[in-house]
């Protein structure tokens, strides 16, 4: 597993962060957002991906969300160890990424949109337009943009040639994108499936389109507040980016090279709202099924209880720290767990990075992952005014000791698509 | 905390490497059933529907002409497969209670919406987006899973916005966009341009509850999508899946971005349309930018026998691969041998087996140059005598799209035992692809092959329907 978060950028130094409740919201210094209604984000700093490749010429000059890639697939691979591994057979080690869109040049893209625009028939002159454009666009990076540039890079590191997707399901795009990347592995199409998602909305654009859907966080106060899921007082979601990385196997090919795996993917579950573009479903229909899809393919009864306690241990929550989310996510869980809903707890890392829109998934199911080998629960901080019908164990604000061994992660994204994984602790 | 975290780092350091997670597989069902494609729907230059684009291939005739929507003379490319802007009216097809959701959907949206209700008309279903009867399959049975590209926005509308942050010195000012430009924008704009928004739609139309997907593979999406939704009802996640996908490149920063991948083929649109994209030729120019898709309905034959339903073909096999080669922008033979390899061993079949081939074809000379080769390494001697069907030269490339076009050309010939004019150069070395009459034969089986930018490769195997008896 690996991971290029807005906490850092690899596995312990992030886990620990989140551990102590760190939160990694700042002023966004990557353009002047001084005067938008949002000007506080989850950031990558201090990050290099040419320290993670082999040779950075190889990848042109990749857009930030594959050099973010780049980062997470490198410790994920090693950790594996698959590059230890001299029989690997490269037509069954295929990648499926949940992966967003390059990051767009607002600036040279604002510049030409104006300047080409004529006010007299009140539209763009597309001949002054694309003037404009040969003269002041970097071509490759108009290419970069296409949201399978970062998976051509991470399959050219590392020579992948088996079956290769990139989905885009909005926030829950990299939870789908290992979900069925374990499909695949299942139906016998490849051995190794290297899987996960990256992305970052953290331009002047992205901000601006959230802004005006009215999504994000408007706080005004300390940054490090801003993000508050499952918060009385939330009062939408805080821009992150980012990537989480993860090498999946079938247990045949891992223990036959010799390998310990770090946890076993028992469920997934996926389902549309077929609703409404702009809401969710008001009794949370789409996010129950998908959570219900997966723990039945886990063979995971969640009325039950096992040992006097629910038979999930953790719920990492797509607990986005949006009034409607977090409200139809706890209806969701409230439906499919029954009597059993309380006592399983439940966090959002979100309130300490943000949200990485498609990497989201990939970085939460690490967490769980990391829970599980650590027993140890991150915290939803900022969950200092408890919303009154929002009566689930969030977690809130400390981590905390628990034997976790079974744990879920939902990804819920924009137009109703639906996403959960079960994990579970393995057992030779 | 501190001895907490203490003992973590102490479990760390006992693991031994290497780690992987693992894949349990014991709930996996027996992959058994089979899999048809029980109804097409296409959007082309065309117009909407599987004939129009099939009578125009039987004629010889392209549609790809000089852009209308805008004025193209500021670009080398000046050409697509262009759909009139009144020969299709997306609010004329979804149900009432969808109208003002049409005013968030991008052009890619409209033509997926379009395909999606022509292929489930074709293929006699019942749903919410037809009727208000029950539906044929019950809602949290149907997935959804159609391909896009990256939504290029309308340039007139941001644009719109964005000069009223514009100073008199004809700079951008950020800081009056963040705080009063902005405002100018429609609050929901960026919704019509996230990629899955062409299955959100599809799914609310027609209320398809199953699993919904979009992937994101420039032209090899909407094989991957079909790829995607037969593995979930192999896996018993749903019966039927609205499958596919769409793309509209017809926007300046579309086009934009594809000339800057040095595809695309100077025109100015006068001349001959019908030799300018030219596949698999030794003078081959480069592509067009075109707009539409195609949404099938993949189904397990025991649902659409259950409902009586009349399959176009089956799906015998598909393989994927990722391209390995030095830019994203090139071909690799072996990922296109390879995935034809699987899809071969999947369909239980030898490549003397494949009647026609309808590869990608897009007149993109390194592009086709690997396919031929790729198709050699699988057909060997027999390629040059093998049919081919391509579609770009009628439609242009419609990225996202093209794969599910080529599919639903590919059901076709199936059913009509034919395969079409093809347009393009007289002549192509080691395969045959050159411009021809149709020509009736029999065809029980088509090799759909999808080399994308970006390197991903997808090959599928269409099956002839036998006779009910």
């Amino acid at each position: 597993m690996g991971w290029v978060t807005p906490l850092g950028n690899d596995l312990d130094s992030v886990w620990k962060r989140m551990c102590n409740s760190e939160s990694a919201i700042a002023t966004i210094d990557r353009f002047d957002a001084s005067s938008f209604p949002t000007k506080f984000a989850g950031q990558v700093r201090d990050y290099d991906w040419t320290q993670f490749v082999k040779d950075a010429s190889v990848h042109h000059e990749p857009a930030m969300n594959s050099q973010f890639a780049l980062g997470a697939a490198r410790q994920a691979w090693e950790q594996s160890g698959l590059g230890e591994c001299d029989n690997l057979n490269l037509d069954r080690a295929g990648i499926y990424m949940g992966a967003g869109e390059g990051v767009l040049d607002f600036s040279a893209h604002s510049m030409i949109d104006t300047h080409s625009w004529n006010v007299e028939d009140g539209k763009v002159d597309a001949v002054a337009w694309a003037k404009f454009a040969n003269d002041k666009l970097d071509e490759w990076g108009e290419v970069e943009q296409e949201p399978n540039m970062p998976l051509w890079h991470v399959a050219k590191e590392y020579g992948l040639q088996g079956p290769a997707f990139n989905c885009l399901t909005a926030c829950a795009a990299s939870t789908q994108a290992i979900g069925e990347a374990v499909s695949v592995l299942r139906a016998g199409d490849a051995d190794v499936m290297l899987s996960g998602g990256t992305h970052t909305m953290l331009h002047a654009l992205g901000i601006t389109g959230f802004n005006r859907l009215t999504a994000l966080s408007t706080f005004d106060g300390d940054p490090k507040k801003a993000s508050k899921p499952f918060s009385k007082d939330r009062g939408g979601f805080v821009m992150g980016e980012g990537s989480g990385m993860l090498v999946l196997e079938t247990l045949d090919h891992a223990l036959a090279r010799g390998a310990t795996p770090l946890a076993e993917v028992v469920g997934f579950g996926s389902s549309a709202d077929a609703y409404r573009i702009t809401d969710l479903h008001p009794e949370g229909r789409g996010p129950a099924a998908a959570i219900q899809g997966a723990l039945s393919q886990a063979n995971i009864d969640p009325t039950s209880r096992e040992n006097d306690r629910p038979p999930v241990h953790y719920i990492s929550a797509h607990g986005t720290s949006t009034q409607e989310n977090d409200s139809i996510e706890t209806k969701a869980i409230k439906l499919v767990f029954g009597d059993n809903a309380k006592d399983v707890p439940v966090s959002s890392i979100k309130s300490m990075m943000g949200h990485l829109i498609a990497a989201a998934g990939s970085v939460e199911l690490i967490t769980c992952v990391m829970s599980i080998q650590t027993n140890m629960l991150v915290p939803t901080i900022n969950l200092d005014t408890p919303d009154p019908e929002l009566d689930l164990d969030y977690v809130p604000n400390v981590a905390r000791e628990a034997q976790v061994d079974c744990c879920v992660s939902n990804s819920f994204g924009f137009g109703g698509q639906n996403n959960t994984l079960v994990v579970k602790r393995y057992i030779n | 905390m501190n001895r907490i975290m203490t003992n973590r780092i102490e479990v760390f350091r006992r693991v031994v490497r290497p780690q992987i997670i693992k894949v349990q597989f014991a709930t996996m069902p027996e992959q058994q059933e089979q899999i048809v494609i029980s109804g097409v729907g296409v959007i082309t230059c065309f117009g909407v529907g599987i004939e129009c684009l099939w009578d125009a291939m039987m004629d010889g005739k392209t549609g790809i002409h000089r852009i209308e929507r805008f004025d193209p003379s500021g670009f080398t490319s000046q050409v697509a497969g262009e759909l009139a802007e009144d020969a299709f009216k997306v609010r004329k097809i979804v149900p009432k209670s969808h109208r003002k959701a049409t005013k968030v959907m991008c052009r890619d949206t409209e033509l997926a919406v379009g395909a999606a209700a022509d292929a489930v008309a074709n293929a006699g279903l019942t749903t919410a987006g037809t009727s208000d009867e029950s539906p044929t399959i019950p809602p949290n049975r149907v997935g959804c899973h159609i391909g896009a590209g990256l939504i290029s926005a309308e340039l007139n509308e941001l644009s719109a916005a964005l000069v009223t942050s514009q100073k008199e010195d004809g700079t951008f000012d950020l800081a009056h966009w963040g705080g009063e430009g902005m405002q100018n924008l429609t609050p929901l704009w960026l919704l019509k341009y996230l990629p899955n928004m062409l299955a959100c739609h599809v799914t609310i139309v027609h209320n398809c509850q199953g699993p919904s997907n979009t992937i994101t593979c420039c032209e090899a999406s909407s094989g991957l999508s079909i790829a995607e939704s037969r593995r979930v009802i192999h896996r018993g996640d749903a019966d039927a899946c609205l499958s596919g996908g769409a793309e509209d490149r017809i926007n300046p920063l579309a086009l934009y971005r594809q000339h800057c991948t040095g595809r695309l083929v100077d025109s100015d649109g006068s001349g001959d349309m019908h030799t300018l994209v030219q596949p698999f030729s030794e003078n081959a120019k480069g592509t067009t930018i075109g707009e539409g898709g195609g949404i099938l309905i993949v189904e397990s034959k025991t649902s659409c026998d259950a409902r009586n339903g009349s399959p176009w073909c089956t799906i015998d096999g598909i393989g994927c691969r990722q391209s390995f080669a030095d830019s994203p922008l090139e071909a690799d033979p072996h990922a296109i041998a390879s995935a034809i390899h699987k899809a071969l061993v999947e369909a239980d079949c030898q490549a003397s087996d494949i009647d026609v081939i309808v590869p990608l074809g897009a007149g993109i000379k390194q592009l086709d140059d690997a396919e031929r080769e790729g198709l050699k390494e699988v057909f060997g001697d027999a390629l040059p005598s093998t049919p081919t069907i391509t579609t770009v030269p009628y439609t242009g490339n419609c990225m996202a799209g093209n794969g599910a076009i080529a599919i639903g050309v590919g059901a076709k010939a199936l059913k009509e035992q034919t395969v079409p004019a093809r347009l393009g150069s007289d002549s192509t070395d080691g395969i045959d692809a050159a411009k021809n009459k149709p020509q009736q034969m029999p065809i029980n089986k088509i090799l759909v092959v999808t080399p994308s930018e970006g390197g991903q490769c997808v090959a599928i195997i269409l099956g002839r329907m036998e006779a009910k008896t």
